[in-house]
């Protein structure tokens, strides 16, 4: 039974060949999808191009589902798996500055890994800020310590934080995922072609 | 430039909804391998870290956030991340290689200057590693992955990210549009 590895099924010596293994599928399905381009990352806070948004909410979609069937089928245990710890405030605030940079710099940290390996200077220059921006924040640790340590509300999912069955919420999640989809083909109709 | 009707993107990328499914399968496999999710930032965080142990040990030490990451016998680069990123090097120079995308070039809108492109990533890029150190994670590692598990935090945090990037959209689309 799932997951592999913390079970003892692959012994722990297997884990670097495979987290390389993941990574090159991880790097291949980036690129290939087009995530080196950060004018095609920008498109979707502009309305002219939605493959970002679509290859996401797709990924997130088909992973959230693939978990919950694994584990309905017995293969995987999900209440065994690492869930993204809450910190409130920690999650609105860093994801608000996260989304800032994202729409400056057209990428993010993955998606500038990929532009990086295809030689993009920008993207060597944004991985250098990243680097200056975790400096800044490991050296201003102090300042930053009630928001990244407090309003901690455990590893919780949503089942736990809203009361929900978790089926139906993955139910509801692809209804709004396919709406999502509709509402942005819609939009790219009716916004100005950007060519990259 | 717009005005031809018959233009089309320099390069022709996979239908989104294969890739995404591609991608969806590769986080399932990960959890069911590992038990944990995919990530990106972290490999950046490492690579901070085992900069500023190499460069000034003692202040690394006596550091509260870079010493939750160092070991006595291990180098902080020796994490599963790292390794991930590795691969992601790999695996998309791969894919472009394969598809001709390679070579060095600063990709910006036809209506600013290499220069202030290279500006706005590098100000992209800071805001981005401050955002992910405080968040504990960026897009992969907290949203996507996080989203994978039904992580309450992994939510919010995927809702601030592409929340904010559209509210701010406005003010950065003269490098866009």
């Amino acid at each position: 039974m799932g997951p592999l590895i913390p079970n003892g099924v692959i012994p722990a010596e297997w884990d670097s060949i495979i987290a390389i293994l993941i990574g090159i599928a991880f790097g291949f399905v980036l690129e290939a999808s087009g995530f080196s381009s950060s004018r095609k990352l920008a498109g979707q806070f502009y309305g002219y191009d939605f493959a970002v948004l679509k290859v996401f909410f797709t990924a997130a979609l088909v992973s959230v589902i693939g978990v919950y069937y694994m584990d309905y089928l017995g293969y995987l245990d999900v209440t065994q798996l690492y869930v993204h710890p809450f910190y409130l405030w920690g999650a609105i605030i860093g994801g608000i500055i996260m989304g800032v940079g994202f729409v400056a710099a057209g990428f993010c940290p993955g998606t500038s890994l990929c532009a990086v390996a295809i030689g993009k200077i920008d993207a060597i220059v944004y991985v250098g800020g990243i680097m200056v921006g975790v400096f800044i924040f490991s050296e201003m640790y102090t300042i930053f310590e009630p928001i990244y340590n407090g309003y901690f509300y455990g590893n919780v999912t949503l089942e736990d934080s809203l009361g929900i069955n978790p089926y139906w919420f993955v139910f509801i999640f692809s209804m709004i995922a396919i709406v999502a989809f509709i509402a942005a083909d819609m939009v790219r109709k009716r916004v100005k072609k950007v060519f990259y | 430039m717009t005005k031809d009707k018959k233009q089309k993107n320099r390069h022709v990328y996979w239908n989104p909804y294969f890739g995404g499914f591609l991608l969806g399968i590769i986080i399932l496999f990960t959890f069911y391998m590992t038990g944990r999710g995919l990530g990106a930032s972290g490999a950046m965080k490492s690579s901070v870290v085992s900069i500023v142990e190499t460069v000034a040990p003692t202040h690394a030490e006596n550091n509260a956030y870079y010493s939750q990451f160092i070991t006595e016998d291990e180098s902080p680069m020796k994490t599963w991340l790292v390794f991930e990123a590795l691969g992601v090097l790999i695996g998309a120079f791969i894919s472009g290689g394969l598809n001709g995308r390679i070579g060095w070039r600063v990709q910006h809108s036809p209506n600013i200057t290499s220069k202030r492109r290279l500006l706005f990533a590098l100000g992209g890029g800071v805001l981005f590693g401050l955002g992910a150190q405080i968040a504990r994670g960026c897009t992969s590692g907290a949203a996507l992955s996080g989203m994978a598990v039904l992580s309450t935090g992994g939510f919010i945090t995927m809702f601030a990210i592409f929340g904010s990037a559209y509210a701010f959209a406005y003010f950065f689309r003269k490098n866009w549009i």
